[in-house]
């Protein structure tokens, strides 16, 4: 019996160490981390959106969407006018997996930035959709005037040599992007709700 | 067994990754490029050190029937404490390893040492032993980095070398690669090795 109190006792001395001094490492590390991500998220609003005069990552509101889901919407706004919006977008047809992106629109519905946030594509191949060339040809692109698919389909948009799921993939997001913001976040521009 | 050969053996008589096999999985997983081997590398060599040194510690304070699951709690607490370091201090770092961090814990490198040299050895060749063991690992896992990276890329360290013109052999950063690569350097090595003998 002995013997066993003693597995017991010393193997929770040691946990109960761990425990506390991971939670003070926690307690030091949870700024900064926290900081990081805040400034991924700032260089990624930057990329997406026209040039800002507020603090669209904390200026957010959350719009109901019609398939019952809400969405996150960051509001970009100049001399205290709203002048685009960016939103979260996921693809779930990836080649490796999801396909997370952040894309701006402006007041007229033209796409002022796509940006990757999160991918698992075959790198110097489907992860080339993180290259600035594929990225910036939906600068300027809306929703009635471009055909929304890949060249390979019939569509407008460029796909990258010898990958053309991964493309497809973003397009497919771009695309229902570009109807969220029509069909959801436009009505509440209009309304006026957004522009407080 | 004095302590400066303690540290050198992990370098190249019995480097983890060239000699022992051992941790195979982060080896082959995130050697796509030399800045992720180095990453990996250094990471690995911090929780080695301190989990060395804690167990050479409590060596004898360690009771035999618990040491495997005492030598994962010291070995995971480290691990958690890397991950959380980097996430604040060296984000893109961290993000690039993302998924292997907490892997480092079953990295059969850490409790290896751990079974096999500190729990037997006093502080000071413990901690030689895992600063040599962890240093043979990172120099392993930067130079199939680099192998790969410059074979499947046509750039080391994310500077590209070859110009427009170079069509890189992608394979090799892709995971078949992975194997391609590591069995061409064991070859290496080995082949240097059976000529020192000679």
């Amino acid at each position: 019996m002995k013997g066993t109190s003693r597995l017991v006792i010393t193997l929770t001395i040691i946990c109960a160490v761990a425990a506390v001094l991971l939670s003070y490492v926690h307690t030091i590390t949870l700024k900064p981390i926290a900081a990081q991500k805040r400034l991924e998220k700032i260089r990624a609003l930057k990329k997406v959106l026209p040039t800002y005069d507020n603090h669209p990552e904390q200026n957010t509101v959350k719009i109901p969407l019609e398939n019952g889901k809400s969405i996150e919407v960051n509001l970009a706004k100049k001399d205290g006018e709203l002048i685009a919006v960016a939103f979260r977008v996921v693809s779930h047809k990836g080649y490796g997996g999801n396909i997370e992106l952040l894309m701006g629109v402006d007041m007229r519905g033209k796409i002022t930035g796509v940006e990757i946030l999160e991918m698992h594509e075959t790198p110097g191949l489907g992860a080339r959709i993180l290259e600035d060339a594929f990225k910036q040809q939906f600068k300027g692109k809306d929703l009635l005037k471009t055909k929304w698919a890949v060249k390979k389909d019939g569509g407008d948009i460029d796909q990258i040599t010898g990958a053309t799921i991964s493309p497809r993939a973003v397009t497919e997001a771009v695309h229902r992007g570009l109807e969220i913001f029509t069909k959801d976040i436009a009505r509440k521009i209009k309304s006026g709700e957004l522009s407080s | 067994m004095s302590i400066s050969k303690e540290f050198v053996k992990g370098l190249w008589r019995d480097n983890p990754t060239f000699r022992l096999v051992l941790g195979m999985c982060p080896t082959l997983a995130v050697t796509t490029s030399a800045t992720n081997g180095i990453g990996m590398g250094l990471a690995t060599t911090f929780v080695l050190v301190c989990s060395n040194l804690v167990i050479a510690a409590l060596r004898r304070v360690i009771p035999d029937k618990v040491r495997i699951p005492a030598f994962i709690v010291i070995i995971a607490s480290f691990v958690t404490l890397v991950d959380l370091i980097m996430a604040g201090y060296f984000f893109s770092l961290h993000k690039a390893l993302g998924l292997y961090i907490p892997l480092i814990t079953v990295n059969c490198i850490i409790l290896g040492r751990a079974e096999a040299f500190a729990s037997k050895n006093p502080l000071l060749p413990s901690i030689a032993d895992g600063l040599g063991m962890g240093i043979g690992f990172t120099l392993a896992l930067t130079t199939l980095g680099m192998v790969r990276e410059l074979i499947g890329r046509g750039s080391l360290f994310g500077i590209s070398l070859f110009g427009q013109h170079y069509i890189p052999l992608l394979i090799f950063v892709l995971p078949p690669g992975a194997y391609l690569a590591l069995g061409l350097l064991l070859a290496a090595m080995n082949r240097i090795s059976l000529r020192e003998k000679t």
